[in-house]
């Protein structure tokens, strides 16, 4: 019993690092649908999207092991959120169908792109908005009886998620906007530093009502902060995430190329350290556990094996997959 | 809206539509993924520019496939939990892991490799540029290989526990439960109906473009290689269907009889219906035609062996007959006319008229559609035969739906319905105008410029404005310009 204790923290680990892995990786991608329509058509468009061409669909693979992952490691858990959230992962789903295929699409006649720019903008911004909410939803916690989600279809729906979905939205046009500072330069460059900026007091602004939010938003949440000895575990998060914000207004303000992106990856990392400190060890609060929603030992040591040897090859390869389209994007346009 | 309809049916509709609409992508991404390594092989290995050409042709509608098989399937990725909860709660511990490891080792090796194989041909050399083909094409049967260890657990369930709390957990062994007994013979007849609808679909484009210029040497090139796999894939597709419905007839016996339209049971030899109108409410065949004892000679390989049947069923676990004995019927009689043109193309190539041929290269075109016509009434035989069991045998579809209202199913199935039509109508009308136009020498790749060869702006070097130098037939060259840091 031990063991199976052991891994079901692991797994929650691994599902963690895959959200995570999806929400900065994706969340580029889709930062820059979000702010696609503030680029000029023609070069500064094209180039904004080469940037990510390559990539998107790796990216978006690790929302699929995110969903697949939870299906197999706490298969209840995904039997309960999904069913709650319904409308929302529909609307991310379409929304993730506009933005995929008009990565091909806007290519293949001139006539059309226009439309298939709006859907790669309509797109992402759904999906983004989507999972933001869907995250507020899991927050504010759901209703279960005898194993089944026992709400109705538009519980989700309040001023809360609609404050997580819009941060969202920023914290992706943020992460957005810094690689383009990183893939770009020039104008293009300049342009997306100012968009960076922007999205960065807006991202930081949101994530600060979303803390302060939550604090109210179940008693045990504001426990796990405010209280001794939860405090000083708690403590270092906010002070650390205090700080990357300003390195990162900096970085802005200094020209740099690369900096701002990783610090704003790191910025969502304690970001995602915050939700864990006020969630754990809940996976669907305010009622199931990690462990009420478990897989069985068998289940979590044959995916183990797996995750084992297969993780270093994905990490390994998806990296040479971006170092083979590094450096700044379709300079040759200059010459 | 949708307050008088059943969740239950609305679930299903929409299981099965999106299902059925994103296969159709993977029916030839699967495909045309080998084909592109044995395009690319054939090049390194000859150095012929025409291998290179045929590679950056089929490379664009790859593309546009593959990007709308990957935006479908993460639709279905998460069909299970928000209609079928029931489902992945008592079964996640099983088919969970199983599909966690498509995507460790499917997944992520096509996603990772499809950038460099569609864009990296300048960025990488010559045989890293291969290997990241061959990854994508190795990739697409890993995907194939779990996805149908799942759904083969799902129709021949072994290997597992009852928990205490209803869930089917895990037993002694993960080995049984990968290769339950009905997998081996539906990854074969599976993976052969993808390379098949490939080879058709390339078929029916070098048809057309030797129908417009019978002179055309990619044409030819295309059509020649689409006939020999219709002449040599197609008749080993036939047995290994054979086999298949043979362990379908071990393990599932209610489906082979509503494939057959046998109501009754034959206790000394069954006919093979060709023809009938199957009447499940009076449980019985109308208008039969049939053959008599043929049936036991296939099933049985013995014209007087006993066959039961659906008279042996109680009527609420038989599955809805008629669905499944025309579906089969349609998947059969497009096998058989798949190989009256494997065979007729064998004929005209040793009479030295492949290319000439007019009546073949139209009944190619005609056929190049067929195979997804096939491999989607061959889904619904085995999925609508399978019913009324979603883990056969164990657990009813009617018991595994989420706790949902039928307007939010309703609505998400409209909603379905309309952006796949819409969405991926467009996208396989870019797929056959790519089509329409002919193959031809210095085929351009993946084109990555808005308004033509004006400028380059991307990944892939676009043309320059030097002419006589055009970087994309010079896949190994290193320009600066390419680079461009």
């Amino acid at each position: 019993m031990d063991v199976n204790v052991d891994l079901t923290v692991v797994w929650a680990f691994i599902i963690a690092f895959a959200v995570f892995a999806y929400v900065v990786m994706d969340g580029f991608d889709l930062g820059i649908g979000i702010l696609f329509p503030s680029f000029e058509v023609g070069r500064e468009r094209d180039r904004a999207m080469n940037s990510i061409a390559p990539v998107w669909d790796g990216n978006e693979t690790w929302l699929v092991l995110g969903g697949g992952g939870l299906f197999a490691a706490f298969p209840l858990a995904y039997a309960v959120i999904l069913p709650a959230t319904y409308p929302l992962i529909i609307a991310m789903l379409l929304g993730l169908v506009f933005r995929g295929v008009a990565f091909e699409f806007r290519w293949r006649d001139p006539s059309h792109r226009r439309l298939w720019d709006f859907a790669f903008t309509g797109g992402s911004l759904v999906a983004a908005m989507a999972q933001g909410m869907t995250l507020g939803a899991l927050l504010q916690g759901i209703d279960v009886v005898d194993r089944a989600y026992a709400g109705s279809w538009f519980d989700w729906f309040t001023p809360y998620t609609l404050l997580t979905g819009i941060g969202t939205v920023a914290g992706y046009a943020l992460l957005g906007a810094c690689w383009l500072v990183w893939k770009l330069d020039g104008e293009a460059q300049a342009h997306a530093r100012t968009l960076a900026k922007r999205a960065a007091w807006a991202t930081l602004i949101l994530m600060g009502g979303v803390s302060i939010y939550n604090l109210g938003l179940r008693p045990e949440y504001a426990d796990r902060w405010l209280t001794a000895p939860e405090i000083y575990f708690a403590a270092p998060v906010p002070i650390l995430t205090g700080l990357i914000a300003l390195a990162l207004l900096r970085s802005l303000s200094v020209e740099r190329h690369s900096k701002p992106f990783w610090l704003s990856l790191a910025l969502f990392f304690f970001g995602m350290a915050g939700l864990g400190v006020t969630m754990w060890p809940y996976v669907v609060p305010p009622g199931l556990t990690i462990w009420d929603v478990a897989a069985p030992e068998r289940s979590q040591v044959f995916m183990l094996i797996g995750v084992g040897i297969t993780m270093p090859l994905i990490i390994a390869y998806t990296a040479w997959a971006y170092w083979v389209f590094r450096g700044k994007v379709g300079d040759e346009g200059y010459h | 809206m949708f307050d008088g309809f059943d969740a239950l049916l609305l679930a299903r509709i929409q299981f099965a539509f999106t299902v059925s609409f994103h296969f159709i992508f993977p029916a030839l991404s699967i495909g045309l993924a080998s084909y592109l390594m044995v395009l690319e092989g054939l090049w390194l290995k000859t150095g012929k520019q025409l291998y290179l050409d045929l590679f950056k042709y089929w490379l664009k509608i790859f593309a546009i496939t593959f990007a709308m098989g990957v935006v479908s399937g993460i639709v279905m990725s998460y069909q299970f939990g928000t209609n079928w909860a029931v489902f992945s709660d008592k079964a996640g511990p099983v088919i969970g892991p199983l599909m966690a490891y498509e995507v460790l080792t499917a997944f992520f090796l096509e996603a990772g490799f499809l950038g460099v194989m569609l864009f990296g041909m300048n960025r990488v050399g010559k045989g890293l540029h291969f290997a990241a083909t061959f990854m994508v094409a190795f990739g697409t049967f890993v995907s194939a290989f779990w996805i149908l260890s799942v759904n083969s657990w799902m129709q021949t369930p072994v290997g597992f526990e009852m928990g205490a709390n209803g869930q089917f957990l895990p037993g002694e062994s993960w080995w049984d439960i990968v290769f339950s007994p009905s997998f081996p013979y539906r990854l074969v007849h599976t993976v052969l109906a993808a390379y098949l609808t490939t080879a058709f679909v390339v078929g029916g484009v070098g048809a057309w473009h030797l129908l417009k210029d019978r002179t055309n040497a990619h044409a030819r090139k295309m059509f020649s290689m689409a006939m020999w796999m219709a002449a040599l894939v197609v008749p080993i597709q036939i047995f290994a269907g054979d086999m298949h419905g043979l362990n379908t007839l071990e393990h599932q016996p209610p489906k082979v009889m509503a494939m057959e339209g046998h109501f009754e049971s034959h206790p000394d030899g069954a006919p093979l219906y060709l023809f009938g109108i199957p009447d499940q409410d009076a449980q019985e065949l109308r208008y039969a035609i049939g053959i008599p004892k043929l049936s036991s000679l296939i099933l049985k390989h013995d014209p007087d062996a006993s066959l039961d049947g659906l008279d042996t069923v109680p009527r609420d676990e038989q599955p809805p007959v008629a669905v499944v004995f025309w579906t089969f019927r349609i998947m059969v009689g497009l096998g058989f006319a798949m190989l009256g043109v494997g065979l007729w193309s064998l004929f005209a190539r040793m009479r030295g008229k492949l290319y000439d041929w007019k009546w073949l290269h139209r009944a190619a075109l005609l056929m190049g559609p067929s195979g997804f016509i096939a491999v989607i009434a061959g889904w619904v035989t085995t999925e609508v035969g399978r019913q009324p069991w979603v883990i056969y045998g164990l657990l009813r579809t009617a018991d595994a739906a989420s706790p949902l209202d039928a307007p939010a199913v309703g609505a998400s199935l409209l909603a379905f319905v309309i952006v796949y039509f819409t969405v991926f109508g467009v996208g396989v009308w870019y797929i056959l105008r790519l089509m329409k136009a002919p193959p031809h020498a210095g085929e351009k790749g993946v084109k990555r410029t808005e308004k033509g060869p004006v400028r380059t702006a991307g990944i892939t070097p676009g043309p320059t404005q030097n002419p006589g130098h055009n970087p994309d037939t010079l896949p190994s060259n290193h320009e600066e310009a390419d680079d461009g840091r």
